[in-house]
C-alpha cells in the first residue's frame, strides 16, 4: 500500500517536473533554431547576392539584384567568349597541380626523414625550418624579383611554381612529421630488420601509412595558387598569364569602369568547385590540421 | 699500405686524388669534376683573359659576387662618347654575392667532406686491408646519408627562395637602397644602423617628414596591428566554440546541413569574399547602403570601410568581416573535436550525477581547449600578417595625413606593402620587416618548442 502510495506521489512529481522541463526543453529548441537560422542568414547573404548579381541584367555594381528580375547568363558568355577567364582558369589550375606533385613528393620524404631518424643538426634544421616559414615570404618580393629577372623567370609560370613549392614546404614537413609520431614505429622498424633499405621502408610502408596526411597536404597545396594575388602580381605581366586571382581583382580594381556582375560570374565558377571540396572533404581536412596541431 | 695523411693531402689540393689513391676511380671522379666545376665557373664567368689592368668587377661568379656584397659596386654609369655606359647595379651585384656565398658555403662543404673521405678510407683500407670499390661505397653511403642526400632538392629549394631573398631584404634595412637613390643610375651603400635610428628619431630627420613621423606612424600601425590581431583571432575562437556547441546539441536535427552551410566562409575562397564585401559595403552604391537606406534604417549611406571622420567605423568593419571569416574555421575544429571524445566519459558523468552544464565546463571546454590552443597561436601568427582582409577591403585607407605613407586601417604588413610597391622605400620596408620578423619569430619558436614532438621528437 504504502509503495503504490509512493509511486503515485512520484509520478504527480514526475508531470510538474516534466511541465517544467518541457516547457525548458521547448525554449531550448527555439533558442537553438534562432541562433543557427540568423547564423547562417548571415553566412549565406553576401554569397547569395554574389550568385544573384551573377544572373543580373546590369553591368554595374549599383543596379545589382539579391534576385534578379530577368535572369540572364550573358556574363558567363560574356567572359568565356570575351576575356581571357578560360585561360586564366587553365594556368591557375595547371599551377596547382604542379606545385601540389612538387611539393608532395618534397614534403613526404622530408617529413619522413625529421619523424624517423636522428641525425646531426636535427633540432636547428627544424627549428629553423619552422622560423624560416613565419618570415611572410611576399617581404622579400624585391630580391625574388630580381632573382626571377635574372634567370628569366619573369611572366613565367615556372617563377610561381618553384615560390609555392619552396614556400609551403616548411609547414608541410611539419604537419608530416607530427602525423607520423602517431603511426608505430615498429612497423618500419620490423620492415628494416627485414632487410628493407631505407628507401623501400620509405616506399613500401611508411607512405602507404601516410595516405590520410598526404591527402590533407595535397589539397592544401592545390588551393594556395587559387587564393595568391601578390606573387602573381608581382611576377606575371601578360593578361593571357594571368591566375584568376589577379584576372578577377582586375575586373573590379582595375582601369576599366567596375564590372561587379562580370566579376560575381567569374568568382562563382571558381568558388563552387573549390567550395564543394572543402565541404564534402571537411572531416579530413579538420583531422589533418588537428594532427598537425596536437601531435606537431 | 694506404697513407692517410698523403690521401687527405692530395685531396686538399687537388679533389678527388686522394679517393684516386685509395682506389676509388668513381668517387675520385665526382670530386675532380665538382673541383674544375668550381673553377670552371669562376674563369669563364668572369673576363680573366681581357688585357685590361686586372679588376675585381672582371672576375667571375664567385669572385665578383663576393667583391659586390663587400663594395655594392663602385662605379655609377657614365655618359660616355658611346652613349650611357654600363655601371655597376648594386642590387644585381648584392643578390649575386648572396647566392655566391650561399654557394660557397656548399662547394667548401663538400671539399671538406672530399678530405675527410679521403683520409677515413685510406685509414680504413690501411687497417682492414680491404679496399671498398667505388660502387660497395655508393651503396653504403645511399644507406648511411640516405636522411641528408634526401633533404638536398629541398634544401636547395629553401635557399634559393627562402633563404636567400630573406638575406637580401635583411640586408637592404642596412643600405640607402630607396625611392631616392635607385639602381642603376645610383650606387647603394652600406649605412649601418641608420634606417633604425631614423625609424627611432634617434638621427634628425630633415625633408619633407620630420620629426619623429617615422616613430609615430610605427607606433600607431603596430598597436591597431597588435589590436586587430588579437580582435580577429580571439572573437571568431570564441564564437567558433560557441558555434560548435549549439551545432552539437544533441536537440538539434540535421546536423550536416547546417555545419556546411555554417562553413561556407571558410571553405570558399577568402580573397573572393574579401573583394565580394569590398563591393557590398561601397559607400557609394554598395547594395548594403542601399538596402539600408530603402528600410530607412538610415538617412545617408554610411561609408563602412572609407569613413574620413571616423577611423573606428573601418576598423571595425574589417574586424567583423574578420570574424565572419574566421569563425567557422574554429567552429569545424572544435565540434571535430567534440564527435571524436568518447562518449564513455560522458555516460560516467551522468552515473556520478553531473548535469549538462557540469559536462561541458569539467569535460568538453577544457577538452577543446587543451586540443585547440596552439592553433590561436599559430592563428594570431596569421592574422598579424593578414594582409588580404586590410589590402582587399579599404587598401588601407582612409588616408591619414599625419602617417608616413600609411592610412588609418593599415596593419605593418600592408604599410610594408605600399612602401615596397607604391614608395618604393625599400630600405625601411626592410627595417619593418624585421621588427616583424622578431615579434612573430618570437613568439611562434616560443609556442613551437614548448610543442610535445619538438621535445622529444628532436
Amino acid at each position: 500500500m504504502r509503495h503504490s502510495q509512493s509511486t503515485i506521489k512520484d509520478k504527480t512529481d514526475i508531470s510538474a517536473l516534466n511541465n517544467k522541463s518541457q516547457f525548458k526543453e521547448v525554449i531550448t529548441h527555439i533558442a537553438l533554431y534562432t541562433e543557427l537560422i540568423i547564423m547562417s542568414v548571415i553566412v549565406l547573404f553576401p554569397i547569395l547576392w554574389i550568385v544573384g548579381s551573377s544572373f543580373n541584367p546590369g553591368n554595374s555594381l549599383a543596379s545589382s539584384r539579391f534576385i534578379p528580375q530577368n535572369p540572364t547568363l550573358n556574363h558567363y558568355i560574356n567572359l568565356i567568349q570575351n576575356t581571357n577567364y578560360l585561360r586564366w582558369y587553365w594556368n591557375t589550375f595547371k599551377i596547382a597541380v604542379i606545385t601540389m606533385v612538387i611539393n608532395v613528393f618534397l614534403s613526404t620524404s622530408l617529413g619522413y626523414i625529421f619523424g624517423r631518424f636522428n641525425f646531426k643538426f636535427k633540432k636547428t634544421a627544424l627549428l629553423s625550418v619552422m622560423i624560416l616559414q613565419i618570415f611572410p615570404s611576399f617581404m622579400a618580393m624585391t630580391a625574388l624579383y630580381v632573382l626571377f629577372l635574372t634567370f628569366n623567370l619573369l611572366d613565367n609560370h615556372w617563377a610561381l611554381i618553384l615560390l609555392y613549392s619552396a614556400g609551403q614546404i616548411p609547414f608541410n614537413t611539419w604537419l608530416i612529421k607530427g602525423y607520423l609520431s602517431s603511426v608505430p614505429k615498429e612497423l618500419d622498424e620490423s620492415a628494416m630488420l627485414d632487410g628493407a633499405s631505407k628507401f623501400q621502408t620509405f616506399r613500401y610502408v611508411v607512405f602507404p601509412l601516410m595516405k590520410p596526411i598526404i591527402s590533407f597536404v595535397a589539397v592544401t597545396n592545390f588551393m594556395v595558387p587559387w587564393m595568391d594575388f601578390i606573387f602573381p602580381r608581382l611576377i606575371i605581366s601578360t593578361n593571357s598569364n594571368f591566375t584568376l586571382a589577379i584576372g578577377l581583382f582586375d575586373m573590379i580594381n582595375g582601369n576599366a569602369s567596375n564590372q561587379y556582375t562580370s566579376f560575381a560570374a567569374g568568382a562563382v565558377l571558381v568558388a563552387l568547385p573549390i567550395t564543394c571540396i572543402y565541404v564534402f572533404l571537411q572531416k579530413y581536412l579538420i583531422e589533418g590540421i588537428m594532427a598537425g596541431a596536437s601531435k606537431g | 699500405m694506404k697513407n692517410p695523411k698523403i690521401a687527405a693531402f692530395s685531396s686538399l689540393i687537388l679533389w678527388g686524388t686522394g679517393q684516386l689513391y685509395n682506389g676509388q676511380v668513381g668517387k675520385a671522379i665526382f670530386f675532380f669534376v665538382l673541383q674544375i666545376g668550381t673553377l670552371l665557373i669562376e674563369l669563364l664567368t668572369g673576363n680573366y683573359f681581357l688585357n685590361e689592368q686586372f679588376a675585381f668587377r672582371n672576375m667571375g661568379f664567385f669572385g665578383k659576387g663576393i667583391w659586390g656584397i663587400l663594395t655594392l659596386g663602385t662605379q655609377t654609369s657614365i655618359l660616355t662618347e658611346r652613349g650611357l655606359s654600363a655601371g655597376d647595379n648594386s642590387v644585381m651585384l648584392l643578390i649575386q654575392g648572396i647566392i655566391a656565398v650561399i654557394l660557397l658555403a656548399i662547394i667548401v662543404g663538400v671539399w671538406y667532406l672530399n678530405v675527410k673521405d679521403a683520409y677515413v678510407t685510406a685509414k680504413e683500407i690501411s687497417e682492414s686491408n680491404i679496399a671498398i670499390s667505388s660502387r660497395g661505397w655508393l651503396k653504403k653511403t645511399w644507406e648511411n646519408s640516405f636522411e641528408y642526400l634526401i633533404m638536398i632538392p629541398s634544401a636547395f629549394m629553401l635557399l634559393m627562395f627562402v633563404v636567400m631573398p630573406m638575406i637580401f631584404s635583411f640586408l637592404v634595412a642596412f643600405t640607402n637602397y630607396n625611392n631616392n637613390n635607385m639602381p642603376p643610375t645610383n650606387l647603394l651603400d652600406w649605412v649601418g644602423l641608420s634606417n633604425f635610428s631614423r625609424l627611432f628619431s634617434l638621427g634628425n630627420e630633415s625633408g619633407t617628414f620630420g620629426g619623429d613621423i617615422w616613430l609615430h606612424t610605427f607606433l600607431h600601425v603596430f598597436l591597431w596591428t597588435v589590436l586587430f590581431a588579437v580582435l580577429s583571432t580571439v572573437i571568431p575562437f570564441f564564437l567558433g566554440l560557441f558555434q560548435a556547441v549549439v551545432l552539437n546539441n544533441k536537440r538539434v536535427k540535421a546536423k550536416k546541413v547546417w555545419r556546411s552551410v555554417l562553413i561556407l566562409p571558410w571553405a570558399m575562397p577568402a580573397i573572393l569574399s574579401q573583394l565580394n564585401f569590398q563591393q557590398l559595403l561601397n559607400g557609394q552604391f554598395g547594395p548594403i547602403n542601399r538596402m539600408l537606406l530603402n528600410l530607412g534604417v538610415i538617412d545617408s549611406p554610411i561609408f563602412w570601410l572609407s569613413d574620413p571622420n571616423n577611423p573606428w567605423l573601418p576598423r571595425m568593419t574589417i574586424v567583423l568581416i574578420g570574424i565572419w571569416l574566421g569563425f567557422p574555421y574554429f567552429m569545424a575544429l572544435m565540434s571535430g573535436v567534440m564527435t571524436s571524445i568518447s562518449k564513455d566519459i560522458y555516460e560516467a558523468a551522468e552515473i556520478d550525477g553531473a548535469n549538462e552544464k557540469q559536462q561541458f565546463w569539467k569535460i568538453t571546454l577544457p577538452l577543446v581547449l587543451s586540443a585547440t590552443a596552439p592553433l590561436l597561436i599559430m592563428n594570431f601568427a596569421s592574422n598579424f600578417n593578414n594582409f588580404g582582409l586590410i589590402y582587399f577591403l579599404t587598401g588601407g585607407g582612409p588616408i591619414n595625413p599625419n602617417f608616413i605613407h600609411a592610412g588609418q586601417t593599415d596593419i605593418l604588413i600592408s604599410w610594408i606593402f605600399k612602401l615596397t610597391l607604391d614608395q618604393r622605400m625599400y630600405d625601411m620596408a626592410a627595417v619593418m620587416s624585421i621588427i616583424i620578423f622578431l615579434v612573430i619569430g618570437t613568439i611562434s619558436a616560443w609556442n613551437f618548442t614548448r610543442t610535445k614532438s619538438f621535445k622529444e621528437g628532436a
